[in-house]
């Protein structure tokens, strides 16, 4: 029998630093370390620090909301463990990929990718003009509906090799044919 | 900043190259000073995995921007994770279109 393959957790970018080290331990501590895995340490981040529920935070993993339940209760056992033993914290691993927006720009007619989301787009970047637009806008669904049609896209067989981008124009084929997938 | 684009030719009048990894030419347009580097895309023979190569050898050289018509599905999370904006020029330009492009910003 195939071994089930595990599923590529969507990341939004790398934490800001590589791990954490205790300082002022009153006995001597064996300098041993946890490893806490980059979908953990996004699960705390949306969890705990963007305050989300575990069926909003699972949706933008890409993953299903036991599995997200799953990984954040690792995640907190290894924090835990480090916190209470006095371990180093590495941030390392896991089965990850991360993910930009596109943006449209009207004024050269290009396509771009914000891969720094932490910083807002002020300008395209080929030609600096303010007119651009963002493929991800849509006020007419819940994000979770969006979510789950790019998730259609992405894994059809079809849109694959076109990536992420196509996604905009497979998601209006949905829309048009009454969205009969979600 | 250092931004590269694909070509079709090693002069300044060829046309951006719509595929990514089987482009004929990369061209490496250093920002700060100005720089316009041909340089002949290796992968460009191999019969898969030209994308990742292309991605890595580009990496190596610690571009910021990457130019081109077309990326494949297994480029854009090599180079999200590396902060590398992308972007996908939609109408045939010369490689002076886009320099001229990117220098108008200033």
């Amino acid at each position: 029998m195939k071994r089930r393959v595990r599923r590529m957790r969507r990341m939004h970018s790398l934490p800001a630093v590589k791990g954490f080290s205790p300082f002022g331990s009153v006995q001597n501590l064996e300098d041993k370390t946890v490893y806490l895995l980059l979908e953990e340490y996004e699960s705390i981040r949306l969890c705990d620090y963007d305050m989300i529920t575990h069926q909003e935070a699972s949706v933008i993993m890409g993953i299903s909301r036991p599995t997200f339940t799953r990984i954040y209760a690792s995640a907190r056992q290894k924090v835990a463990k480090a916190f209470v033993e006095g371990l180093k914290i590495s941030i390392e691993g896991g089965k990850v990929y991360f993910d930009s927006d596109w943006y449209h720009c009207q004024s050269c007619n290009c396509d771009f990718s914000n891969p720094d989301k932490t910083t807002e787009v002020k300008s395209c970047p080929l030609c600096g003009s303010k007119s651009f637009t963002h493929y991800q806008d849509d006020e007419s669904k819940s994000p979770e509906i969006v979510e789950k049609d790019l998730e259609d896209c992405f894994n059809s067989s079809e849109n694959r090799r076109h990536g992420r981008r196509k996604g905009k124009n497979c998601r209006e084929n949905i829309q048009g044919k009454g969205r009969n997938l979600v | 900043m250092k931004v590269a684009i694909t070509s079709t030719g090693n002069s300044l009048n060829s046309n951006v190259d719509s595929r990514f990894g089987r482009c004929s030419y990369f061209v490496i347009y250093d920002k700060e000073t100005e720089a316009i580097e041909f340089i002949p895309n290796q992968s460009q023979k191999l019969t898969e995995g030209v994308g990742t190569s292309a991605v890595e050898f580009l990496l190596s050289r610690n571009i910021s921007m990457v130019v081109s018509g077309e990326f494949g599905s297994k480029i854009k999370p090599m180079f999200d994770s590396r902060k590398v904006t992308m972007i996908v020029v939609k109408e045939p330009k010369t490689i002076d279109d886009i320099i001229k492009l990117i220098n108008h910003k200033k």
